[in-house]
């Protein structure tokens, strides 16, 4: 264990060191460059590469590459960027190639402000990339945050066999905070699964029982396959009904039959709430100030902190806000995750406080729209 | 499995028939492409468990599912990136891109040009058959001008993109372009390719007698074959200057660009 001073940024990129990255491919983009470069002066001397590639499309799918070479490798972008990856996504997806994209959001739409924050993408990462599926998305909301989740985010990437996003944002990116690291033995570190067949009964595709083929590399004489068309447990293509429903129903289920493993949250003063927000990633550390502040005043307020964004730990949501009057969702946005909460909370009058701001939404800026309500 | 031909080991063949029309000429181009890989496994520079192919989405692209290497049939455009993310954390392994022409020049052009720059350790082979031909005979940026395709009902208007004048002018070690009616060459370009650092580029002109041949009055497979092979001229040493495909005319074969640079690799981890 250690502690350092870093920022976002930086413990993004020293968790992947941690986590046992040995690929890095990106094309700069502000917020999110210092990951790139962090990595680029530190993960050559741990024996990986970095590489800057003409643009992000390349970036990602040289990382899925990479991955299937047996590295764990990552990239890093903006909204700009993502928007560029999406269909390399569809294809990590499809291909179940384990990698981790860090998402840094900026002030959007289109090229907005680059150095400056919002949480204007958290429908855009979960929904941008075609076809059916689930995408394991966490939203740190410290500089420590961005340490662990990064690591979680690789474990998940491996144990499920699928990319994982962290969705950070401009605040959070350049942010200085002190960070507690820990290295293993101290924080454990997951390694794909390996085939366990002799090469000729090896299918590149078929699950074990927790929905997780285990992962052959290319170079080790399993002759994989990574199909981008709609395959069997082999790799082959088929056109069927039952083929293609099997294939997207194991997808999607590999991670809702996992959720257990990846889910994460974080509550405060709840139990007693008649009021709960939500909140997450940079906005949710004003949130946190403001249910003190009012609960100083006494009002019974509390917090539900999702960090685990996609999927939503439904159950946990419901449990949090089970005896709360009114619930706000608050964001740095036009307000659009709170569809995602009013879904599940079908019942309680949830109230949408979107507030733009480029840095963060002060607890003052909160309370203004809030205190009509309570 | 059963084997019948000699190369059949190099194939998936429980995924027989492929899904190429009669006449294509992409399966002129896999053969060369496995004599060549076959000569270097019974020459001893490397094994079957040490190649990769990759494509992404196309008739040509489809090669790379048939094939019993290390195999990824990724998306369109983009079998180079991930032919480099391999590369460079598995350096042993041969890593062959196969492609069609608007896979690997139009849709994929930037990562073509790029990988040549780096003289990235890769061989791509791009099969040209002046057209899209998965899609159904859309224009591509190969089309001789003047065609009417699908999508330029009024002619072609745009001239075409000599890929062999594009590379060349990068950093690369080998540049090639064969033909499907003089496959000896296609596969002595390949061997060739195949037996250097940094990167190698082969386009190897091909037929689509199904779409390209409708669109130019050539249905006929035998027909286009032999009015391709009246145009190809053969050079020992051509130049660049040579290399314009002018459809009607002449095509030069040959070897653009035939040297030994270190690639990419060496200058990353060191001989
Ligand atoms: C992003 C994307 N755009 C378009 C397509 C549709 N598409 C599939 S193959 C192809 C072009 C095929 O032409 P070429 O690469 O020359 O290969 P050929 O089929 O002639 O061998 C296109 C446009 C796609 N699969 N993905």
């Amino acid at each position: 264990m250690r502690l350092e001073y870093l920022t976002g940024n930086h413990a993004i990129a020293e968790a992947a060191i941690i986590a046992g990255l040995k690929f890095y491919a990106g094309y700069p983009i502000t917020p999110s460059t210092e990951i790139f470069e962090y990595l680029a002066s530190k993960l050559p001397t741990k024996g990986g590469v970095v590489l800057q590639f003409e643009d992000e499309i390349a970036s990602i799918n040289a990382v899925i590459g990479a991955s299937w070479a047996g590295a764990k490798a990552m990239t890093a972008t903006s909204g700009p960027g993502f928007s560029l990856m999406v269909e390399a996504l569809s294809l990590a997806i499809m291909t179940e190639t384990p990698l981790v994209l860090a998402y840094v959001m900026r002030a959007g739409p289109s090229t907005g402000i680059a150095t400056k924050a919002g949480q204007y993408d958290v429908m855009q990462v979960r929904w941008a990339a075609h076809g059916n599926y689930e995408l394991v998305v966490y939203a740190p909301w410290s500089v420590q945050e961005c340490l662990d989740l990064t690591i979680k985010a690789f474990n998940v990437s491996e144990m499920l066999r699928v990319p994982v996003i962290l969705l950070s944002d401009a605040t959070l990116a350049h942010i200085w905070e002190r960070v507690v690291i820990r290295e293993p033995p101290e924080v454990s570190i997951v390694n794909r699964k390996k085939p366990k067949v002799p090469r000729d009964k090896y299918k590149p595709y078929e699950p074990e029982e927790d929905l997780v083929p285990p992962m052959a590399c290319f170079g080790e004489g399993y002759r994989v396959l990574v199909e981008s068309l709609t395959h069997d447990e082999r790799g082959y293509y088929k056109a069927t009904n039952e083929v293609q429903r099997r294939l997207v129903w194991r997808l999607v289920n590999k991670v809702l039959k996992n959720k257990h493993l990846i889910s994460d949250s974080a509550t405060y003063l709840v139990d007693d709430a008649d009021y709960v927000l939500i909140a997450y990633g940079s906005t949710a550390r004003s949130a946190y100030a403001l249910i003190r502040e009012l609960r100083s005043k006494g009002i019974k307020v509390g917090l539900y902190r999702p960090k685990l964004l996609w999927p939503l730990d439904e159950e946990m949501l419901i449990n949090s806000t089970i005896k709360a009057k009114k619930v706000f969702v608050v964001e740095n946005n036009v307000g659009v995750y709170v569809r995602e909460i009013s879904r599940v909370l079908r019942n309680k009058e949830v109230i949408s406080i979107p507030i733009i701001d480029i840095e963060v939404p002060t607890p003052d800026e909160i309370f203004e729209v809030m205190k009509e309500w309570i | 499995m059963d084997i019948i031909h000699p190369l059949d080991r190099y194939l998936r063949t429980d995924r027989l028939p492929h899904i190429w029309c009669p006449g294509c000429g992409i399966g002129i181009v896999i053969s060369a492409m496995l004599r060549a890989i076959d000569r270097h496994i019974s020459e001893g520079h490397f094994t079957q468990d040490d190649v990769a192919t990759v494509s992404g989405i196309g008739c040509t692209a489809r090669a790379t599912l048939y094939l019993n290497f290390d195999s990824a049939h990724v998306i369109h455009g983009r079998a180079i990136p991930f032919a480099i993310g391999l590369k460079v954390i598995k350096p042993n392994l041969k890593v062959i891109v196969i492609g069609g022409d608007g896979d690997i020049a139009a849709i994929g052009g930037n990562h073509l040009l790029h990988s040549a720059r780096r003289n990235m350790d890769i061989t791509v082979i791009m099969v040209n058959n002046m057209v899209y031909g998965m899609t159904g005979g859309q224009v591509a940026p190969t089309t001789p001008m003047k065609v009417y395709t699908t999508t330029t009902p009024y002619g072609n208007l745009e001239y075409p993109l000599n890929l062999i004048k594009l590379v060349s002018s990068l950093n690369t070690n080998y540049v090639a372009r064969a033909s499907v009616t003089h496959p000896h060459l296609i596969e002595r370009y390949i061997y060739n390719a195949l037996s250097r650092d940094g990167f190698s580029f082969i386009e190897v002109i091909s037929i689509c007698p199904e779409v390209f041949g409708r669109h130019i009055g050539f249905r006929n497979p035998v027909e286009l074959f032999n009015k391709l092979k009246s145009m190809i001229k053969f050079k020992a040493k051509p130049s660049i200057d040579e290399s314009d495909i002018v459809w009607g005319k002449e095509i030069v074969l040959g070897e653009y660009v035939n040297e030994y640079k270190s690639g990419f690799i060496k200058l990353l981890y060191g001989s």
